[in-house]
């Protein structure tokens, strides 16, 4: 079809200086100052963005809080509703507080896992503050007897972790990928669209399976020589399946931008396309990668839950969001409920995927271009 | 526009040939094979098992026997002499390894129709939840009302849905004793289920419905629908609706392929003999037969969706051109 | 290129819309809904086939024990055997020849009169190698059923029956000649071959005291370097692996087409399938029949479980007529075709009306069984529900009359129901030590290792269900065999034993890895074993759980260090036990072996007097709890939750439930149940009729009284 409307081009030079000249005067106020202030006005979204950085800031502390171990099962006290008991003075077995650290680092890795130095000093930090006082089963226990409250927090990390790490791997190429397709258009664009069309004719499950089930074989290999354990390598495949959509949603909105005004003008000015690209079609994307993004990080913990339903999640004794809600499911059965081991689980979840997704909507209203300077 | 279907089935041509190698050597170079057991096998066994089903031959040879349209097995299946054209050229998909009883092709043929009408019926609550919230919270918007509206679209995607299943589970089949609990073939077993699967996507599509009609809205011609004096019904119905929609339907091609293999979850809980527990159970039981089968199936269901999400995309926005896009 | 015009969005949505209620209501036409059944099971996964002979598995056994019967039937709570097919059967006093007698008037589905034929072909077509059956060993026991099971096709064969040569053209013109195992099975002594100084003569090759001359002389022959040296190792691998280091092949040469034809012209060799044919199948396997109903059978040794495999589902019949008639029309997918529902051919009890893949299995009354006087049940749906909680659901709202397993995080709700008495099953739960690997190479260790795991916790408090903490491989409860016990110890002790191998305080002890697939309860299991190492012995343990295939093929390949598994036992003798763990056993898988242990279960095979063969096999057992290659942990028990109303059907060791058996009790007769009692339980709402549902011959006594 014709795309020139001969209307929009006759700019004499002095318009097109004017507009040029006030364009930059226009740039003044910077777009995420101005976000940043609409941000603010808009109540909801500000609450979950504090809220959210609250509950990052409490789940990387984890090491830090008086929490039980997330992974010490006591069978005696198995399904244990919650109590508002005091806690008690046991945490790591009461050790001598000058014990000695090769034995404290053992005892660690029995309560825990193989954790990072700055967990080990953390997990020091918070024993100089609390001593070897743990909070009571404030929310609980599970099927196993392992304090549930401080398997909600520790479990926090590793979901909140691989749904960061695969959001910003499949921001980082999706947006790329799609924003130079869309844009450059014609066999190119064709071509890198039909390889996005054959990378999702493959149903992704069977690619998770295959890697995982790969990674079962080559797992030595991969912690020695590459580093990778097994959740790294999860953050990676999970990434690389979450790309595609944002990619094609991406270059749908650079479609549509081809065609507007400002970007036409700026091409018949002469303007390259790597300017164009950097300066008119990424902030105007944005808006709809904000939307996408805060849609994919929800979307990767629920599929992090999906595979734990599956069994192919992360592997206890670490904790995920998704292995609690799988033992919580199978709390809820019409014989009895027991209603905290699925309850407490599910509000947390619930709370920070609500949370993304308002702070998300605000995101996009506070950032979209067309709204600037207006409300 | 016919040029354009031409050269998408050119492309769909190469996509099944990536598709259907990549899938097949992958799953082969998986360990474990169909008839692994817990119970350990004498070689002899084995042997004549791996030999009943050509798995001792070279894998250019298992790929070309599969793919067809000429029979490679000397013996013919099980032993007879009768040489049949088979593989998938010419349609056949081959025995399952695991459902040893039926071909490919049956299994495929049960589960598909039960599959698409739990798609119908789970992307019927999803539009009817997420386009209406979405267009009344874009109209409404700042407003409690919009608010609340879309912390309620959002519910589905705030818990995993095995847990959302379970509640809905607890409350209407035990507590109030309304719906069956797991079953497939009348109306009201089909409600649960759809639902718990729609929610998800009625979230997504809210979501997107909201921000595609805000986008429409603040366009000019828009502006200018308003300023002409044109009921706000009018403006809605007949001028944003087909460009807020833009996003909604490039979102429907991908959802529909997702309900097919993501009902999964959903397909256990609800006891229903779909195809999504096929994407998985294939995969882990080796049943290579099977497994390439679906990802075919899938492959076709991704390809021919996202040909009509583009064709319906000229059709609402006019601007994009199928010309240049093919 | 033409523009489309655009449509208005809403007529785009009216019309996907239409579309969309189309396509519903087509697909609704599609699926007509099933009449309920009178009893509705659930099966636990979908069923892998309905060929006996090829089956595996527990939910195969449970519609097979409804559709076909075997020679025997099994009593629902004691297991003794009953007649089924066979109407009597008498063994010989040297407890190796047994004869069966198969009911007169008996009769197939299709009409066909049942006949000991049937055996004969329905054994044979089992054994075949074309077949690949997976319980094709379990026929073994018969005599020359080994060696017809690694029958390979594509050889010839000395014609004569004291012939015990294979003959193998390769493509390069080479022939190949190896010793087939009819003869070597009770053979001594060293293998070796002649070759004659004279190219013209033919070479000779001895076993023990005998030796065979080849038909025809080989140019350029040459003997295997990796050729077996005696006539054990040449029993051992002499059939079915094609690769050439893996065959028992001794000597290779040239030899011409018109030579190798010639040999064949002449009736000197056979060639595989004539050979099976007519001379294997009369007389080697020892199958045969006196008379159309009379069936015998000779063992290679006696074997007192023989009669219970006669009832053990692999064994069951299939019809000649079904199979060749399915091969006839459906050339090219007849092994799919016969088994079709409206194909199958059965002499059960029930009859298959229906199947659909992951749904449900439709059985009805089999009107054309000879005890259908007794069979009460019209109909029977078996459901393939996987989930826990959907099955639970299923049975508690009624949809459901039976179900195979509950989770653990309800038995507490469900402990002194009516419905639920879980009862000893004859399974063990236990750990595979890799004793290859050092230190489980120290018997010390392993020991320590077992000696400090909570096992009553486990029982009690992860698995809930009344499991018994295990004391050794096979369970108590099998007929008069009392398992030896091992030595349970205590963590003092452990410590003690874990210092004498090097490792006191678990100091400088690799770190042990458990591997388990991926399950709730395996991780369950192995977080609280994890727990007790650490604390008791010090020392660091690590999990690893690897999907279903994967584990399968690391534990087989013993790439681990301590890996779960869990072993059902197929018929009630110790033997499906203890004989896993001979030395190069297939399921073995823990590199251990012990020459005094296999003499015992040798031995123990070929004891004629029951007492002894037990005494053999309980000293083998304790040999091997002494050594621990294994770490028992627990015997499983039923998890059956079954209606109150349902009538002949009993809990047993084996979890087998026979359909044929099954009734609804009326009211009154629930009631009686219930006050018999043994002891206080709570008394759920029954599914079924309440006027109940009995057989004709049922009815008949109940209304004499």
């Amino acid at each position: 079809m014709s795309t020139a409307d001969p209307k929009r081009f006759d700019l004499d030079d002095a318009t097109a200086e004017r507009l040029l000249r006030e364009a930059q005067e226009h740039k003044g106020i910077s777009l995420w100052q101005d976000a940043g202030r609409r941000l603010r006005r808009n109540r909801p979204s500000w609450y979950a963005m504090v809220f959210l950085i609250g509950f990052g800031l409490l789940s990387f502390l984890a090491p830090l809080l008086p929490l039980r171990s997330p992974v010490r099962s006591n069978l005696d006290i198995t399904l244990h509703a919650p109590t508002l008991d005091g806690g008690d003075g046991d945490y790591l077995a009461a050790l001598d507080p000058d014990a000695d650290s090769a034995l404290v680092a053992r005892q660690i890795e029995k309560d825990y896992w193989e954790l990072s130095s700055l967990d080990h000093g953390l997990i020091s930090l918070r024993r100089m503050i609390f001593g070897s006082w743990q909070t009571g089963h404030w929310l609980g226990t599970d099927h196993l007897g392992r304090d549930l409250l401080s398997r909600i927090v520790w479990g926090s990390r590793t979901s909140i972790l691989v749904s960061l790490a695969a959001a910003l791997c499949s921001l980082v190429i999706g947006v790329f990928y799609g924003a130079f397709s869309g844009l450059v258009g014609g066999r190119i664009d064709n071509l890198m669209m039909r390889t996005v069309d054959i990378l999702y004719s493959i149903p992704f499950i069977f690619v998770v399976i295959f890697l995982i089930t790969l990674i079962g074989d080559y797992r030595q290999v991969l912690e020695e020589e590459w580093g990778l354990d097994r959740e790294k390598v999860f953050y990676l495949v999970i990434g690389a399946v979450f790309w595609l959509t944002m990619a094609r949603v991406v270059r749908g909105q650079v479609l549509s931008l081809k065609h507007a005004e400002f970007v036409q003008a700026a091409r018949v000015m002469g303007a390259s396309t790597f300017h164009i690209l950097c300066k008119h079609i990424v902030p105007n994307v944005l808006s709809i990668v904000i939307v996408y993004l805060t849609l994919t990080i929800p979307a990767v913990m629920l599929f992090e839950a999906f595979l734990s339903f599956l069994g192919l999640g992360v592997e206890p004794p670490r904790v995920s969001w998704g292995l609690i809600a799988v033992d919580g499911t199978s709390a809820i059965n019409p014989l009895r409920i027991h209603w905290w081991v699925v309850i407490f689980p599910a509000l947390a979840m619930g709370c920070t995927l609500l949370a993304l997704n308002v702070l998300g909507d605000g995101l996009r209203d506070a950032l979209d271009p067309k709204m600037r300077g207006k409300d | 526009m016919i040029r354009f279907l031409f050269r998408r089935l050119m492309w769909f041509v190469v996509t099944m040939t990536v598709v259907m190698s990549v899938s097949f050597f992958l799953m082969k170079n998986v360990k474990g094979g169909p008839f692994d057991t817990e119970r350990a096998l004498e070689p002899a066994i084995e042997a004549n098992i791996q030999a009943r089903y050509h798995l001792d031959w070279p894998l250019w040879k298992q790929f070309l026997h599969y793919t067809g349209p000429f029979n490679l097995d000397e013996r013919g299946l099980g032993g007879n002499q009768e040489k049949v054209l088979g593989g998938v050229l010419s349609g056949d998909f081959g025995p399952s390894f695991r459902y040893r009883d039926f071909t490919v092709n049956d299994i495929i043929g049960q589960a598909l129709p039960i599959s698409a009408l739990l798609g119908v019926v789970s992307m019927m609550w999803a539009l009817a939840l997420g386009v209406s919230t979405g267009i009344a919270s874009a109209l409404r918007r700042g407003s409690g009302v919009d608010l609340a509206l879309r912390l309620a679209a959002t519910g589905g995607i705030a818990l995993p849905n095995f847990v959302i299943a379970g509640f809905l589970i607890i409350i209407f089949v035990f507590m109030i004793p309304l719906l069956p609990v797991a079953g497939w073939g009348s109306i009201k077993e089909m409600l649960l289920p759809g639902f718990c699967l729609g929610l998800v996507y009625a979230a997504y599509l809210a979501r997107l419905t909201r921000t595609g009609m805000l986008e429409a809205l603040s366009q000019d011609h828009i502006r200018t629908a308003q300023a002409k004096g044109l009921s706000p019904r009018t403006v809605v119905l007949r001028h944003a609706l087909k460009g807020g929609l833009l996003p909604v339907v490039s979102y429907l091609g991908p959802a529909t392929a997702g309900i097919l293999t993501g009902s999964l979850v959903i397909e256990r809980i609800f006891f229903i003999p779909g195809l999504g527990s096929h994407f998985v159970n294939s995969a882990s039981n080796r049943d290579y037969t099977l497994a390439m089968g679906v990802t075919i199936l899938y492959t076709v269901l991704v390809y021919s969706m996202n040909t009509v999400v583009d064709l319906a995309y000229t059709l609402l926005d006019p601007r994009i051109d199928l010309a240049e896009e093919a | 290129m033409a523009i489309v015009p655009p449509l208005p969005s809403r007529h785009v949505l009216a019309m996907l819309l239409l579309g969309l209620v189309f396509a519903s209501a087509l697909v609704l036409t599609r699926g007509a809904s099933l009449e309920p059944a009178d009893y509705v099971m659930n099966n636990g996964s979908e069923v892998q086939t309905l060929d006996p002979a090829t089956v595996t598995g527990v939910p195969e056994g449970r519609v097979l024990r409804a559709i076909f019967e075997g020679l025997i039937v099994k009593h629902p709570k004691t297991l003794e055997p009953l007649p089924g097919s066979a109407e009597s059967w008498e063994v010989s006093d040297d407890g190796l020849t047994w004869t069966f007698h198969i009911r007169r008037g008996a009769q197939w589905t299709n009409g066909d009169e049942l006949t000991a034929e049937d055996w004969i072909y329905s054994w044979r077509r089992f054994l075949h190698p074309l077949t690949a059956s997976y319980y094709a060993y379990q026929l073994w026991y018969v005599a020359g059923a080994r060696q017809y099971t690694r029958q390979p096709e594509d050889r010839s064969f000395d014609a004569s029956p004291t012939g015990g040569l294979w003959y193998q053209r390769t493509s390069d013109g080479q022939v190949k000649v190896g010793l087939h195992g009819y003869l070597l099975e009770h053979m001594t002594g060293e293998v070796s071959v002649t070759l004659p100084s004279n190219p013209a003569q033919k070479p000779t090759i001895h076993a023990g005291d005998q030796s065979w001359t080849l038909p025809f002389s080989l140019t350029n022959p040459a003997s295997n370097p990796k050729a077996p040296t005696s006539a054990a190792d040449a029993l051992a691998r002499c059939y079915g692996l094609e690769s050439d280091d893996k065959s028992g092949w001794l000597l290779k040469g040239s030899l011409t087409e018109s030579d190798w034809n010639a040999v064949h012209a002449n009736g000197v060799l056979l060639d595989g399938a004539t050979y099976r044919a007519e001379v294997a199948d009369p007389q080697h396997l020892k199958i045969w029949t006196t008379d159309s109903h009379t069936l015998h059978v000779t063992l290679n040794s006696p074997t007192p479980y023989f009669l219970d495999l006669t009832g053990f589902y692999p064994t069951f019949p299939v019809n000649r007529r079904n199979i060749k008639e399915a091969q006839e029309r459906w050339p090219d997918r007849w092994e799919i075709e016969w088994l079709r529902a409206e194909n199958i051919v059965t002499n059960g009890p029930f009859k298959l009306i229906e199947r659909r893949v992951n749904d449900r299995i439709r059985l009805a009354k089999n009107e054309t069984y000879w005890d259908a006087d007794n069979v009460a049940m019209n109909s029977i749906d078996i459901l393939a529900i996987e989930q826990d909680s959907t099955m639970l659901n299923m049975y508690l709202t009624g949809g459901c009359d039976a179900i195979d397993r509950v989770n653990t995080n309800v038995v507490q709700e469900l402990w002194g129901r009516e419905d639920f008495q879980p009862t000893p099953y004859l399974g063990t739960y236990f750990y595979r030590f890799n004793v290859n690997q050092p230190p489980y190479d120290d018997v010390r260790v392993r020991q320590a290792l077992s000696m400090v795991i909570p096992r009553q916790a486990i029982c009690d408090k992860v698995m809930k269900m009344g499991q018994v903490p295990a004391s050794s491989l096979t369970p108590s409860g099998i007929g008069a065999y009392t398992p030896p016990s091992m030595n349970m110890g205590s963590p003092e002790e452990a410590r003690m034993l874990l210092a004498a191998a090097g490792y006191p305080g678990g100091k400088d002890f690799p770190p042990v890895e458990i591997h388990y697939n991926t399950s709730e309860a395996h991780s369950s299991i192995a977080q609280v074993i994890a727990l007790a190492w650490q604390d008791e012995l010090g020392i660091r343990t690590k999990l690893r759980n690897e999907e279903w295939k994967v584990y399968l093929d690391t534990q087989q390949n013993l790439r681990f260090q301590v890996s779960r598994s869990a072993w059902i036992g197929d018929y009630a003798d110790p033997n499906t036990f203890i004989d896993m763990f001979v030395t190069g056993g297939e399921n073995n898988k823990t590199g251990w072996g012990n020459p005094e242990y296999d003499r015992l279960v040798k031995a123990a095979g070929a004891e004629l007097d029951p007492q002894h063969r037990l005494q053999f096999l309980g000293e083998a057992e304790a040999l091997l709890l002494d050594e621990m290659p294994i770490l028992p942990i627990y015997y499983y028990v039923t998890q059956n939750l079954t209606a109150p109303r349902l009538g002949g059907n009993s809990e047993n060791v084996l979890d087998e439930h026979f359909p044929k058996f099954w009734y609804w009790m009326d009211d009154a007769e629930l009631a009686e149940k219930r006050a018999n009692y043994p002891k206080e339980f709570e008394t759920v709402a029954p599914h079924g009729p309440p006027e109940g549902l009995y057989s004709p011959a049922q009815l008949r006594e109940r209304q004499q009284q």
